[in-house]
């Protein structure tokens, strides 16, 4: 689970970086051919596939090890359990059935248009994803969904990433701290660059 | 000082149990906690009333025996202590305190606040040792082995196997106790030889018993009387991985005479 | 009256263990399978002989009444481990931990015993270190040493402040493996209420199961006795709530003899009891009198004061406080011996000097050390053990004196055995606290683990085979022999007996009225008259416990108040018995001081013509009196002296 999470960590970072492409004032023309390379160099098109099997793999072991954790308790505590514990650690099962929910949105938004399953909205072609991002962010409730969302992934990563170097087996009395720092850093850039993106959105055009 | 007790009873194993309200009055604050339960069962014996069970034994914070979940947390509310070394000086006048035993799968309620924590006898027992017997030692200086590992194993061995850890593990897992032997034994040449075995073999005993997964809430680090560090967790995964992969398959050999 | 002979090889004390092992009788492999050994304890000695037997390839059966062997209270010893290994080059050899530990216990120990326990220290440390015992180390990677009290060297390993749990890990590891390759079968919360005797020789134990409250049978070839030693006669100790003398008891009520029962080590640095309802002491290092002073106020009006809390002791100008220790021993001064110490603090709050609550304190005062050395020097020494005393009593000692009381820490005394370390019943060994062990009338720091060890190890793995050869035709002996049906039968009458008494006390109040006697009467000093008093007491307790004791819950169920009950009617008659030996010895010496054997400045004296022995007592049937039985010790060695500290 933590190497498979520890491969999307670097996917949302190729990710981030191909999105915050629209921020440039070339009316997307970098974001499109940035995406547009994405869509047909076949190396990328095959990690695609592992990138999928990933994404499963990490939800698959999650849900199992979460089922597997509730059932090692079969009668629970009648005082809530009160033990200090690694900041939101413990809500790792929430926030990413949330950030799943949030990614279905997001396929039905563009991947499945991509790919021709479902219909892109009137003026938008299939494949022109800078327009139909704009179209997305135009609506409030839409952006504001989205930073939900990603406000989420964040609490996610932000555990996710120096406990994934703990399973590892990485954990030194020098570099913990600094792996954590990272951690944290790691988490706040990424929420926070695609959450960026509707604020632009909404707030420069 | 009084205080309302809240405290799981339940008569033996089959029994479903449940929550049953005590008073107890007048406790010194400089009883300790099994102090006051003494008391409090005092109170029930003159009633007629079958007493708390509880475990306990050393009543001195090293044998590990006592393994009391109060008030949300297994050993109480101070930091570094076993419930045994607990005062009563640290609740507060007329405070509930809930009081239920350690709660997990691999440890069945045996009655009232007693567990069954033969489980990790069985994870010992599939590793937990070095092979040698009492014949044919080499001299003991004759390995020397560096003062910070010989500490850092010490720190590790300090565990006195009561528990809190699972219990305090929203998974209940028993990852910081497996992990503390499998460092004891790591950090010393003698324990090294046999290093990948004793991983393997304790991490699938673990596995079988049905103790749940570590996610890194590192709530057992936090709540260990003996403050072993979750830093033995990552070594004990370090080994347990790299054992996966680079341990040679175990051969059988057969010998006839 | 007949004399024990303890068997001991004839020849030079330095080769009497080499050439007696190798006289010693084997049993071939294939017959080892077939002999069951029961080990009952898990401690130091229980756990190590268990898996000792165990990789020999004896079929053992090994009782716990704890929930795992880890727990036994051998985890609880702090200071460390002696060992004549003469690492530190500092003139330390086998006999110098020989001589010392004779002179220690006050010359009452046996000589060859003694010799062959040092002789075979240095391998325990070996052995230990190969478990992956992690001992203290220097930074060149090899094994640091300590001193401790009674000797001139530095021979103490250590493991931090936790050296018997470290060993005792080492042990259950070595149990736990032998458990895991089908060698040893472990019972545990197993109390063990009789041991079974055929046709002479141990053959087996009931035990009850704590859980389900089943009385169970279970048979062996021989019976080996590990479980401990009998502190918590007194109620109040530093052992553990669940130590007891029952297993020795049945055995002593089956014909085994119990040794110098009342040769009791009272340790004088213990957090005082602070009321009524205190259950545990908890013992402080002995290595705190290296720099605290020891003092109470001079004035009774100034204790009457602190007792008011109108003054804090910091109040007390030097000129009014009484150093008692540095006056009345000014040559060894706050250093004298555990026994000495105890008795002074004692004395002095006999005579109405004592501080705290209760009157029952002295101050170990730490403000000079911290004026010449600086709190973070004495931080470093004893940070662990100032936390441990603020933990529980909420004082920070780094600013008010400590408050200390003695308290009943270990026994010398047990069930007798002879060189093999078999009773004198065939076939029952007892081996660590208890027996009557290697430490005459007192035992010196660090030499407990160190026997428990010694014993399992090393010694009782290569004598049990001169008893077990003569057995390799004995088939496995049937738990249905009207040996153990009579056995089974007893301890269920006597567990309904208990049941069915139906009183109005609870099983501590007994207790705590027990522990009163004994600590008044049989405690750190004794006398003629207060023993007799005792004895009627005692008697008296008896007959309230048989009459007035309140047990609830059910025999066939998890229940504490019945097996304390159990432990608690043995002590009683323990009691009795410890106090019949006091009153014997005309003398004082080591842990058992006599006052009415006292030099003019009230030190101990030694009776070495008439009381060189070792008083070991017969149980007689029918309420009639034991019978004292008497292992002479000659001393050929060593020559006894009496010891001075002024």
């Amino acid at each position: 689970m933590a190497l498979a999470g520890l491969f999307l960590v670097v996917f949302l970072l190729v990710h981030l970086g191909i999105n915050l492409l629209l921020l440039a004032n070339d009316d997307g023309r970098a974001f499109s051919a940035a995406a547009s390379f994405m869509g047909t160099n076949p190396v990328i098109r095959g990690m695609e596939v592992v990138l999928f099997g990933g994404f499963l793999l990490h939800m698959l072991f999650g849900l199992l090890v979460s089922i597997r954790n509730r059932a090692s308790r079969p009668v629970r505590y009648q005082h809530r359990n009160l033990s200090e514990t690694s900041p939101l650690s413990r809500y790792m099962l929430h926030s990413g059935i949330i950030v799943t929910i949030f990614l279905a949105l997001h396929f039905i938004d563009f991947y499945f248009i991509k790919i021709g399953l479902v219909a892109p909205p009137a003026g938008v072609e299939r494949h022109d994803f800078y327009h139909r991002t704009l179209v997305l962010f135009a609506d409030k409730g839409y952006s504001a969904a989205y930073m939900v969302g990603f406000l989420f992934l964040g609490f996610h990563l932000n555990h996710a990433l120096q406990a994934a170097f703990q399973t590892m087996g990485f954990n030194h009395t020098k570099y913990t701290g600094a792996v954590k720092a990272a951690s944290t850093i790691y988490s706040v850039v990424v929420a926070g660059g695609f959450m960026i993106i509707p604020l632009w959105v909404m707030f420069s055009r | 000082m009084n205080f309302t007790l809240k405290i799981w009873r339940q008569k033996n194993g089959a029994d479903k149990g449940g929550l049953v309200t005590y008073e107890v009055k007048g406790i010194s604050p400089d009883s300790s906690f099994f102090e006051m339960l003494d008391m409090l069962n005092q109170q029930l014996i003159s009633q007629g009333v079958d007493p708390v069970a509880f475990d306990h034994d050393c009543r001195e914070g090293i044998c590990g025996t006592c393994s009391l979940y109060i008030n949300g947390r297994p050993h109480g509310p101070l930091k570094g202590v076993t419930t045994c070394q607990l005062h009563m000086r640290s609740f507060q006048d007329g405070e509930n305190i809930f009081i239920e035993p350690w709660r997990c799968g691999a440890f069945p309620v045996l009655k009232d606040l007693i567990v069954d924590r033969s489980a990790f006898d069985k994870i010992i027992q599939s590793g937990g040792y070095v092979t040698v017997n009492s014949g044919g030692i080499p001299d003991a200086n004759a390995i020397p082995v560096p003062k910070h590992d010989s500490d850092a194993s010490f720190d590790a061995a300090a565990c006195i196997g009561c528990g809190a850890c699972v219990a305090s593990c929203p998974n209940a897992s028993a990852m910081l106790f497996v992990s503390a032997k499998v460092s004891h034994f790591a950090l010393l040449p003698q324990g090294r030889v046999e290093g990948e075995r004793r991983v393997q073999n304790m991490v699938a005993t673990m596995d079988s018993l049905g103790f749940g997964n570590c996610s890194n809430t590192y709530a057992c680090e936090a709540e260990c009387p003996k403050e072993i560090s979750v830093a033995n967790i990552a070594r004990m995964n370090r080994e347990f991985l790299a054992a996966k992969v680079f341990a040679e398959k175990e051969k059988t050999i057969s010998f006839s005479m | 009256m007949i004399n024990l002979n303890a068997g001991a090889p004839k020849g030079p004390l330095a080769e009497q263990w080499a050439s007696y092992k190798s006289g010693c009788k084997l049993v071939n492999p294939n017959n080892k399978r077939k002999l069951d050994v029961i080990v009952v304890g898990t401690g130091l000695a229980g756990a190590s002989a268990a898996a000792t037997l165990g990789q020999l390839g004896y079929n053992v059966k090994v009782f716990c009444y704890q929930d795992t062997p880890r727990r036994a209270h051998s985890i609880a010893a702090q200071g460390g481990i002696n060992a004549a290994k003469n690492y530190q080059n500092d003139g330390d050899s086998v006999y110098r931990l020989f001589y010392d530990t004779i002179k220690g216990g006050d010359y009452r120990a046996r000589e060859s015993n003694v010799y062959r326990l040092a002789s075979i220290s240095p391998q325990i440390i070996d052995l230990c270190v190969a478990q992956g015992v992690p001992f203290a180390r220097e930074y060149g990677g090899l094994l640091a040493n300590r001193s401790f009290g009674g000797t001139q060297v530095s021979r103490t390993f250590y493991a931090r402040g936790q050296t018997g749990q470290q060993l005792l890990i080492g042990a259950y590891s070595a149990l736990s493996r032998q458990i895991a390759e089908g060698n040893v079968t472990l019972y545990n919360r197993r109390d063990i209420l009789d041991v079974v005797i055929v046709d002479g020789k141990a053959r087996g134990v009931i035990a009850r199961n704590l859980v389900t409250g089943e009385v169970e049978r279970y048979s062996a070839h021989a019976v080996v006795l590990a479980s401990g030693g009998y502190g918590n006669v007194f109620y109040l100790s530093t052992n553990a709530m669940g130590s007891n003398v029952t297993p020795a008891w049945s055995a002593y009520k089956k014909g085994a003899l119990f040794a110098n029962p009342c040769f009791t080590q009272i340790h004088p640095t213990c957090i005082p009891v602070h009321g009524e309802f205190q259950s545990k002491l908890t013992l402080m290092s002995e290595s705190l009198r290296n720099d605290g002073r020891i003092w109470v106020p001079k004035e009774k009006s100034d204790v009457e004061k602190l007792r008011k809390k109108e003054i804090k002791p910091t109040d007390i100008p030097e000129a009014r406080r009484d150093y008692y220790l540095e006056r009345r021993y000014p040559a060894f001064g706050n250093l004298v011996p555990r026994d000495v110490a105890s008795r002074a603090a004692k004395e002095r709050c006999d005579a109405g000097f004592g501080v705290g609550s209760t009157g029952l304190a002295v101050y170990l005062d730490f403000s000079d050390a911290i004026k010449r050395l600086g709190r973070e020097a004495i931080a470093a020494r004893y940070g662990n053990l100032f936390q441990m005393y603020e933990q529980i009593v909420a004082e920070d000692p780094y600013k008010t004196p400590m408050m200390i009381y003695p308290a009943v820490h270990y026994t010398m005394g047990g069930l007798w055995v002879d060189y093999d370390l078999m009773t004198t019943v065939p076939g029952l060994y007892a081996i660590g606290e208890c027996n009557f062990s290697d430490h005459g009338a007192n035992r010196l720091g660090a030499s407990a683990l160190m026997q428990g060890l010694a014993d399992g190890y090393f010694v009782l793995p290569y004598t049990i085979s001169n008893f077990l050869s003569a057995e390799i035709h004995t088939p496995r002996i049937d738990t249905g022999l009207p040996e153990f049906e009579s056995a089974a039968k007893g301890v269920r009458d006597r567990l309904d007996a208990l049941k069915n008494t139906n009183g109005k006390e609870s099983v501590d109040h007994f207790h705590r009225k027990l522990g009163k006697i004994m600590w008044e009467y049989c405690g750190m000093a004794r006398n003629e008259a207060g023993l007799n008093k005792a004895l009627g007491l005692i008697a008296e307790l008896k007959a309230e416990f048989a009459a007035n004791v309140c047990i609830p819950g059910g025999l066939k169920e998890y229940n504490p108040e019945l097996e304390k009950a159990w432990r608690v009617q043995d002590f009683i008659e323990l009691g009795e018995l410890m106090v019949r030996d006091a009153l014997q010895r005309n003398e004082s010496c080591g842990g058992h001081f006599r006052e009415e054997y006292q030099t003019p400045d009230g030190e101990a004296m030694r009776d070495d013509d008439a009381y060189a022995f070792v008083g070991a007592w017969e149980f007689t049937d029918g309420g009639s009196a034991p019978e004292l039985r008497k292992e002479e010790l000659r001393f050929e060695t060593v020559t006894p002296s009496q010891r001075s500290y002024k």
